[in-house]
């Protein structure tokens, strides 16, 4: 089997993400005899993409032009769908990013392969490929194969598979652009950052969210100052975005973003089935609640029973003079 | 302006799931079905341009006869008619599957704008609307926080991570709505009333002239399992110091994640 792994370039660097999605395809491969190529697109990329190394690709196809440089859907996905049956790959894999999942279902589209959409484990059964995805947030999980011969187009939801570092020698191939111009894309014309001291939820390996018993929005600076100690990200619960006390960009939840960080920590949230389906894939979970009935102890590594404004201020002491021992 | 609104007909957010039969079925605790919630971003959105530029906002949707309520739900909001494709052939596609249907019944139709939620829960999939629009051969933005349209050209804002991008596309076009878009309206009892009256158009398989399709081509289902579960945690019950200082230091030592 040959598989084919989009390389997601930000800033001018290849995605963490994109790492991760190739260890796993790679891993795969290796395990039924196949092999793993990477591809990269945009202007001047063909520098970063030698850095695809680094988990072991071999041979990366770079596409590169100047009209490239903004980033265009539809035209990227074609792009990637007629490359893929030229070359005969048999799958496609991309990372769940908000990129990938832009991608993953035109390339879908275009390929005619059919799409498995943000996997949270991938293994061979029987010889064959075999997806696991959540559904329904996370509160079931849908598994499915792909039969001998079948194609498909995947995308690996971040934060999920591990990097695995195997360095190699690289090969860059240029690849030349076809004339693609009747292929009607949107493109993007700008990037605006948001607050740049924190991390987006959905990129952070340490989540620290409020709910309801945050009782406003001035309270969630104490937990902003947290997520900055550690690194992390402010998460919040749809009661307090729909309160108004959170832009809904950190609303973790069935109706926000699922999360699977390395540590979650619920403040004043009580953990209803909507909020749980957003974030009990994260491998520790700690949930500071008064009331010790809330369900978001039955989902807690450790759960503090007490008031989050009288816990939170001594946890973040206790963080500052953690990270300050280093 | 002619808009299409794509809706799903979905299970409840609230909806508890139990995996029975040896994985081979879903059991659902909590029968209420409602529109897609994102679906109502795109419902909200239609009938804001429609007001601003004139024109129809048609909800359409594949789903079995129960996806009825979901359209009279459109409808009561305030759009003007409905098309239901609904044929036991079409139950269960995979997403890949579903754009084909809807697509072939789109490219049939005059439309400037194909509105859509960002995805529909329950097979969280946010896939079906950019197949469409690559099967029609028109731009998609996904996951839009803001539209602005001018008659010929889009400018959204897409959510990524961190930020937004600002993206650009001519129209027609597919747009997939987030959460922060608009605040959508509830359906008014004269809403409510009307979409009673409202038009419904049901198309068969017969009727798009589609007698077979490949269904999730080699694809195969291997079941539902339950996710994973969480061990039985620690509780910690002390004052609020004590607690802070004991619970940094678990994270740190036994849990190893600071």
């Amino acid at each position: 089997m040959k598989f084919l792994v989009y390389f997601e370039v930000r800033d001018g660097q290849i995605k963490k993400a994109s790492f991760e999605t190739a260890s796993a395809a790679k891993k795969i491969a290796d395990e039924i005899g196949g092999e793993t190529f990477g591809i990269i697109i945009g202007k001047d990329v063909s520098s970063i993409a030698k850095s695809a190394q680094k988990v072991g690709i071999k041979k990366i196809f770079v596409i590169e032009e100047e009209s490239l440089s903004k980033i265009s859907n539809s035209l990227y996905a074609k792009i990637i769908a007629e490359f893929t049956k030229e070359q005969g790959f048999d799958g496609v894999f991309f990372s769940a990013t908000s990129q990938g999942k832009d991608l993953a279902p035109l390339t879908s589209g275009f390929s005619d392969f059919p799409y498995i959409s943000d996997c949270t484990s991938l293994l061979i059964e029987d010889g064959k490929v075999t997806f696991v995805k959540p559904i329904y947030s996370g509160k079931g999980l849908l598994k499915q194969q792909a039969e001998s011969g079948a194609k498909f187009v995947v995308s690996l939801r971040p934060n999920v598979f591990p990097l695995c570092e195997a360095p190699v020698e690289v090969e860059v191939e240029k690849i030349s652009l076809k004339d693609y111009s009747s292929i009607k894309t949107a493109i993007v014309e700008d990037i605006e950052k948001g607050s740049q001291e924190l991390l987006d939820v959905a990129e952070a390996d340490i989540i620290i969210s409020g709910g309801r018993g945050m009782k406003g929005p001035e309270n969630f600076q104490m937990l902003k100052e947290v997520a900055k100690i550690v690194g992390g990200a402010m998460g919040a619960s749809r009661a307090a975005v729909d309160s108004g006390w959170v832009p809904h960009a950190h609303q973790v939840g069935q109706t926000g973003k699922v999360v699977s960080p390395s540590l979650y920590i619920a403040c004043g949230i009580s953990g209803a089935i909507q909020h749980l389906a957003g974030m009990s894939s994260s491998k520790v979970i700690v949930a500071i609640n008064k009331d010790k009935e809330a369900p978001i102890f039955n989902v807690a590594t450790y759960g503090v029973i007490g008031d989050l404004f009288e816990v939170v201020p001594h946890l973040k002491e206790e963080l500052k003079a953690l990270k300050e021992q280093g | 302006m002619r808009i299409f609104c794509l809706i799903k007909h979905v299970r409840d957010t609230e909806t508890k799931i139990k995996v029975v039969e040896d994985g081979k079925k879903l059991e659902f605790i909590g029968d209420n079905k409602i529109i897609s919630p994102y679906d109502e971003f795109a419902v909200e959105e239609g009938l804001k341009i429609k007001e601003k530029f004139g024109g129809e906002v048609i909800s359409l949707t594949l789903g079995d006869e129960d996806a009825i309520k979901s359209l009279r739900q459109a409808m009561a909001m305030g759009t003007d008619s409905s098309i239901l494709i609904n044929d036991p052939l079409f139950y269960n596609l995979d997403p890949l599957s579903t754009a084909k249907v809807i697509a072939k019944v789109l490219e049939k139709e005059q439309f400037d704008l194909i509105l859509t939620g960002k995805h529909g829960v329950g097979d969280d999939n946010q896939a079906v609307s950019s197949m469409v629009a690559s099967m029609l051969n028109v731009p998609v933005i996904t996951v839009a926080v803001s539209l602005e349209i001018d008659g010929q050209t889009l400018k959204a804002k897409r959510e990524i991570e961190g930020g937004f991008e600002v993206v650009s596309a001519s129209m027609p076009a597919v747009v997939t709505c987030q959460k922060g878009l608009n605040e959508p309206r509830y359906p008014s009892l004269k809403g409510i009333m009307a979409a009673k009256k409202k038009e419904i158009k049901t198309l068969s398989a017969k009727d798009i002239s589609i007698d077979h399709l490949s269904f999730n081509k080699g694809i195969s289902f291997k079941g539902y399992l339950e996710p994973p579960p969480r061990p039985k945690g620690k509780i910690i019950e002390k004052d609020p110091k004590d607690a802070a200082k004991e619970l940094v230091q678990l994270l740190h030592e036994e849990a190893k994640v600071l």
